[in-house]
């Protein structure tokens, strides 16, 4: 096991790439992306990594660039966050669709207008459709492990899809943590070289993404959706052979926390959880029956795991902290979708919170569980998601 | 045939599609008018002019009929013709 050091959140994630020895990286700076690629260059020109460091002039490029060097058998490596991944999801649409895997740190933060850098999950969340596989973590330890996974499950001869790994801006990369480091023979063992099947060759040209009419395009479309979901078991696997390297249980695609017997229980992803986890602790001391559904893997989404969490709880809570405006929370019309038409499937209540960095703390989840529970209570049925904490006397 | 992961095929398949079809209407370059400048083949945007040793021809399989050629061509040795088929 390797040593433990007290780092900041985007250091342990630039180290993390470091292992696993990236050929490309390319990036444009944003906060609160900025520190972990200000490190990977850093390294670069220190001759610290061997790899090619390609400063570019947005974010559409850096993600273009990506999808060049995987097509060319590079293991390759990007991190952003708001507007920026925003700038680059015409590339990630078109990246997943061309097979071409790299890894991307979703740097979690608001989208403008109007213009805020804080924390919450519309960035990353519409970036959901694009055929990528996103991850979401909930600590700086925990944003290490899944680095390490991330490039192994990319490359998987059945996955090759483009991994993001979402993390929250600040109240991750920029917290010091304790992190218990891996050492790098053990990466090295755990994380083959990149060995694409097909790679750019000027002996032998070939083309990604070729034309395909409708008499094709279904089933191109399909196939990624089929690897996501088939690749269900591969993630597994690799999620099982981090935990197994690193000591620490991050092997679920969905974590359970005290959810045995509860009869609420609540759905986050990222660093709330373990805000979550706290009020779940007071709110069982209180004799209450509440637990927490952490989804560490949104695409594909764990649908079955969820449902074997859940299925026989009485509310499910949604924490959502990104909206499909006009509809609902982008966990809740996951989750609903999924659980709708399941015999005696719990009431999912929506609940929206902690946009653009508006502070969740204990005493909100408290709140939360106790409006659910009024809401379970009434029968009524939800017309739309409820905000928590929305101050509507200044809503115009 | 199954398709390829990423739709990712062998180079040069461009050359199985013959876009010529598209055409409704024809350049014809006339070899006695023609200097050999080259101009057209170097201004035409899908590469559908080819040198011979002594001339210059349109190759029909691909040209759209676009006329960029014809407008180019110093000499007016291209006409562009309504196509007939």
């Amino acid at each position: 096991m390797g040593n433990i050091k007290v780092v900041e959140g985007s250091e342990a994630v630039a180290l993390a790439v470091k292992a696993c020895r990236p050929h490309v990286i390319s990036a444009y700076p944003i906060s609160p992306q900025t520190h972990i690629v200000e490190s990977l260059a850093r390294m670069a020109a220190d001759g610290e990594i061997d790899a090619e460091y390609v400063r570019v002039e947005s974010e559409f490029s850096a993600a273009s660039v990506l999808a060049g060097a995987a097509a060319a058998g590079s293991r390759s490596y990007t991190a952003s966050s708001s507007q920026g991944l925003l700038l680059m999801t015409e590339v990630l649409y078109a990246s997943a669709g061309m097979r071409l895997p790299f890894v991307i740190t979703g740097v979690n933060r608001s989208i403008s207008a109007p213009i805020n850098i804080q924390v919450d999950h519309q960035d990353s969340m519409s970036l959901r459709d694009a055929g990528l596989i996103q991850f979401y973590v909930e600590s700086v330890q925990e944003a290490y492990d899944m680095h390490l996974a991330a490039f192994k499950i990319a490359e998987d001869p059945g996955i090759m899809l483009p991994v993001m790994v979402c993390m929250d801006g600040w109240v991750l990369t920029h917290s010091y943590e304790r992190v218990q480091f891996v050492e790098q023979q053990a990466v090295d063992d755990f994380l083959p070289p990149f060995a694409p099947e097909h790679y750019l060759d000027p002996a032998k040209p070939k083309t990604w993404g070729s034309y395909a009419e409708s008499d094709a395009m279904m089933e191109f479309k399909y196939a990624i959706h089929k690897a996501m979901t088939a690749g269900k078991p591969r993630i597994q696997v690799i999620l099982d052979e981090v935990s197994a390297l690193t000591g620490r249980d991050n092997s679920g695609l969905v974590e359970a926390y005290r959810t045995d017997g509860a009869e609420i229980i609540l759905v986050a992803i990222g660093s709330v959880t373990g805000t979550v986890k706290d009020a779940v602790d007071e709110l069982r001391d209180a004799g209450k029956k509440v637990g927490l559904l952490k989804i560490r893997c949104f695409r594909p989404f764990p649908h079955e795991e969820i449902w074997q969490a859940v299925k026989d709880a009485t509310i499910i809570a949604v924490m959502d902290a990104s909206f499909s405006m006009g509809s609902e929370g982008s966990i809740g019309l996951d989750l609903k979708a999924k659980l709708f038409g399941r015999p005696q499937a719990p009431m999912v209540v929506d609940f929206v919170a902690g946009l653009g960095g508006r502070e969740i703390n204990t005493r909100t989840v408290h709140r939360l569980v106790a409006r659910a529970e009024e809401i379970h209570r009434s029968g009524e049925v939800l017309p739309e998601s409820e905000w928590i904490d929305l101050d509507t006397t200044i809503v115009s | 045939m199954k398709l390829t992961k990423g739709a990712v095929v062998e180079g040069g398949t461009s050359l199985n599609y013959k876009t010529g079809n598209w055409r409704d209407q024809r350049p014809e370059i006339d070899p006695e008018v023609c200097n050999q400048c080259g101009k057209c083949r170097e201004v035409c945007p899908d590469d559908a002019v080819r040198q011979t040793d002594d001339r210059y021809e349109i190759d029909y399989d691909f040209c759209k009929g676009c006329g960029i050629c014809a407008y180019e061509c110093k000499a007016e040795a291209i006409q562009i013709l309504p196509e007939e088929k």
